[in-house]
């Protein structure tokens, strides 16, 4: 069993930090589990949800933010719905994860590869891409076998446009600006996009 | 009646379906969608497990053009797009919040933003059951259906706003109106594995897989579904599903727009049901036969 040294690993500005950041009272946790038990992911989990609201609660940060569990999360919310405390526990988790990416901490480095393909192609088009999902995230992932099995299904049923749809009316040029000053905004305070 | 709509981006792509269903239907209620001209992407999962500001004010845009065509009120038929549209203006309720948003924008967004909608919300509020089973001419009586919301639909409760967060009956409502037999299903809102179908394909091919299972061991005729992403990772992924649950599958997984059709008298084509990867045959001729037995019935007793 892992032990960990409570007078050194603690960090006891961190459960204000998560709490201000969500908006959720964490410290209200009385580690019923419930949130573990409805957790769908948990199988796939390093740390469960419980073990992560205990962790901000002790001011674990390296752990917490350091826990593949943040990026294995599905945000379905079904946490937050059986919480008999109130607490958004999902929210709890997507702050985490905004927390881990600003610090340059992605433990599960294919979930972000696939997330920030996917925004390429929206800043690029205005809308989603599909297809050039697939490819960016190829290329990132260096995973180019990824999903070939659904290749000859998804273009006989015309699953996929082979050409982007991009936004019209202006739309796809909007969106490029609304990233461009995402960027700038990010680079100006010092945090990661 | 009349609605602003916001198809969202796999209504062009991997759920024409959905999208062709959707304003299928809507037109045989008299329902009249408007288009939001040059909508963006609402940034999905992805825009808001990066950023939250970013993810409304990709939102934002679209609400703020909603909002200049006057609209009251505005659908969508996607519930992650319902999802991410009402968190930003939930969000942006806050006035420090706004103003982190509104620098990303080109200009300042309106002020007040249209209620926004599912399409299955709307004809829920709208139609009474009743109404519903009147259209409902060709009843689909002798198919059984399993009812899938998924997870986004009815959660988080206070956003959503669809009845009981884990227990919504809404669908139950509409396909019993159009004559068939509803299984109480009881993994309607558990997760299909949503976005992690790509980078972490055995979570989706799991949780799928349950419900997949619990579909089959109900002897569903098909599962019925209001969400694009679900759709896919229960359909295009289905055989994924199976292999990793080491058994066979052959579900067929239509949207609830699809199904309102068929009773609606509307054709499968009018409906894309051939883009539907797990044949819908087998269900089409079960109901076919349904209908003939009806018919002579009504032969012999007149």
């Amino acid at each position: 069993m892992d032990v960990i040294n409570l007078v050194q690993a603690r960090d006891p500005s961190f459960i204000q930090d998560v709490e201000s950041e969500s908006g959720q009272h964490v410290a209200s946790c009385y580690q019923c589990g419930n949130c573990t038990a409805g957790c769908p992911a948990g199988f796939a989990y390093d740390m469960q949800a419980h073990q992560i609201m205990r962790g901000v609660q002790l001011g674990l940060k390296d752990q917490v933010l350091g826990a593949k569990s943040l990026w294995m999360c599905l945000s379905c919310s079904t946490c937050s719905q059986r919480c008999p405390n109130n607490i958004d526990v999902a929210a709890v988790m997507e702050t985490l994860r905004h927390m881990a990416r600003r610090e340059g901490r992605v433990a599960v480095p294919r979930v972000n590869k696939f997330w920030l393909s996917f925004l390429d192609t929206v800043r690029y088009c205005g809308r989603t891409y599909e297809l050039g999902v697939m490819a960016l995230y190829m290329l990132r992932s260096l995973r180019v076998f990824t999903d070939v099995d659904l290749a000859p299904q998804a273009l006989a049923k015309r699953k996929l446009d082979l050409i982007p749809h991009g936004a019209p009316d202006g739309g796809a040029e909007a969106v490029g600006r609304i990233v461009e000053r995402y960027k700038k905004r990010c680079e100006r305070e010092g945090v990661r996009p | 009646m009349k609605f602003a709509y916001y198809p969202g981006c796999s209504s062009t792509g991997t759920s024409a379906d959905y999208e062709k269903s959707t304003r299928a239907v809507c037109r045989a209620l008299g329902v009249q969608l408007e288009d939001i001209p040059g909508w963006n992407c609402c940034g999905s999962t992805p825009a808001h497990a990066v950023d939250t500001e970013l993810s409304a004010a990709l939102c934002a845009r679209n609400l703020d053009i909603a909002a200049r065509l006057g609209a009251e009120k505005l659908l969508t038929p996607c519930p992650s797009c319902l999802s991410n549209l009402r968190h930003a203006a939930h969000r942006m309720e806050d006035p420090a919040f706004r103003s982190r948003v509104n620098e990303l924008l080109d200009e300042p967004c309106a002020e007040t933003f249209p209620q926004t909608y599912s399409v299955m919300q709307a004809l829920g509020d709208v139609f009474d059951t009743d109404l519903i089973a009147q259209r409902a001419g060709q009843k689909l009586k002798g198919l059984k259906l399993a009812p899938y919301y998924g997870c986004l639909m009815s959660r988080p409760a206070e956003i959503m706003r669809f009845g009981d967060p884990e227990n919504p009956t809404l669908m139950e409502n509409l396909l019993a109106a159009c004559g068939a037999e509803v299984l109480d299903f009881p993994l309607k809102t558990d997760c299909c594995g949503a976005s992690h179908g790509i980078p972490e394909r055995s979570v989706t091919a799991r949780l799928s897989g349950r419900i997949l299972q619990m579909a089959q061991t109900m002897n569903a005729d098909a599962l019925v579904v209001a969400c694009p992403l679900c759709q896919m990772n229960l359909d295009l992924r289905q055989r994924q599903a199976a292999k990793a649950a080491g058994t066979e599958f052959n579900i067929p997984v239509l949207y609830f727009t699809q199904v309102m059709g068929l009773a609606f008298g509307l054709s499968p084509r009018e409906l894309g049901f051939e883009k539907l990867c797990v044949s819908p045959q087998p269900l089409l001729d079960k109901l076919a036969a349904a209908r003939r037995t009806d018919a002579s019935d009504r032969k012999v007793n007149s």
